[in-house]
């Protein structure tokens, strides 16, 4: 478990996009930014307006590491686990989860927290205090690597 | 319209999830891990989401109707169930062992890593499976 570092101004500023690109959504076509939302409407069963908008927001996301790189010749730096039992079931439950909850961090996290709406204050005090329970027992209790 | 808007969204979104470092889930974990070795960032990254968000939203809601569609179309249900809660709850869980929630897993998912290649079929899976029970 290595410290990162304290990027106060890069992660605001980053921060600060992610919420002009969901004023946009809002603003332009009526929508909210939340990704498993988005995601979902790709996804069986199918019926929900907008699939064919959802594709195009996910195939620029999917672009985003490339562009940046392409403008900042700079490396994205990141540190995945390769455990892979872990990551797939980290994948699985973070897909269930926000299927079964209706958002994520981006619909409950940040769009739902702005509209103040009851549902995702709920949701997003529940995830942070699952997830930081979740890392203090595998990092301080069982003593595991991620 | 409403194609190019989503296009330039997603592509401003994800720029925006790779310069805050929520793409990176050492980072997140580390945000997580208040008793460890701890990184406040990713509170930045959402106060400041949603500090734009909410003032963006009060000027976008007094529009009344959004520029280039009929209507908002905001989430319905009200009420605070169990799916709600168990949904939230296990999706934490895995945001925590994996350090990725969706919008920063599929952002990464071009780096190739090999956790990222195989979190993002099993959140796919897992997102689909949800669906079809809520149907």
């Amino acid at each position: 478990m290595a410290a990162t570092e304290f990027t106060p101004i890069a992660s605001a500023a980053g921060g600060a996009l992610i919420g002009v690109s969901a004023v946009m959504l809002m603003l332009l076509s009526g929508r909210i930014a939340g990704i498993s939302g988005i995601v979902g409407r790709l996804l069986p069963p199918y019926g929900q307006s907008g699939i064919p908008e959802a594709g195009a927001f996910v195939i620029a996301l999917l672009a985003a590491p490339i562009a940046y790189a392409a403008v900042t010749h700079e490396a994205v730096v990141q540190a995945v686990s390769s455990n892979v039992p872990l990551m797939v079931g980290a994948g699985l439950l973070v897909g269930f989860g926000a299927g079964l909850g209706g958002g994520c961090t981006s619909g409950h996290g940040v769009c739902g927290l702005s509209r103040l709406s009851p549902r995702s204050i709920v949701a997003t005090l529940v995830f942070m205090a699952t997830a930081m329970v979740t890392v203090f027992v595998v990092r301080h209790v069982i003593g595991g690597a991620p | 319209m409403n194609i190019p808007v989503h296009a330039v969204a997603g592509l401003i979104f994800g720029i925006g999830l790779i310069v805050s470092g929520m793409a990176n889930p050492a980072k997140v974990k580390n945000f997580l891990d208040i008793a460890g070795t701890w990184d406040p960032s990713l509170a930045f990254v959402m106060g400041a989401a949603v500090l734009v968000t909410f003032l963006g939203y009060r000027v976008a809601f007094r529009q009344g109707v959004p520029l280039l569609a009929e209507r908002f179309n905001l989430p319905t249900k009200s009420d605070i169930d169990r799916r709600l809660l168990i949904g939230a709850g296990l999706f934490g869980i895995g945001w925590g062992l994996g350090g990725y929630c969706p919008g920063p897993a599929l952002a990464a998912l071009p780096l190739l890593a090999q956790g990222t290649l195989v979190f993002v079929p099993a959140m796919l899976v897992g997102l689909a499976v949800a669906r079809r029970a809520a149907r």
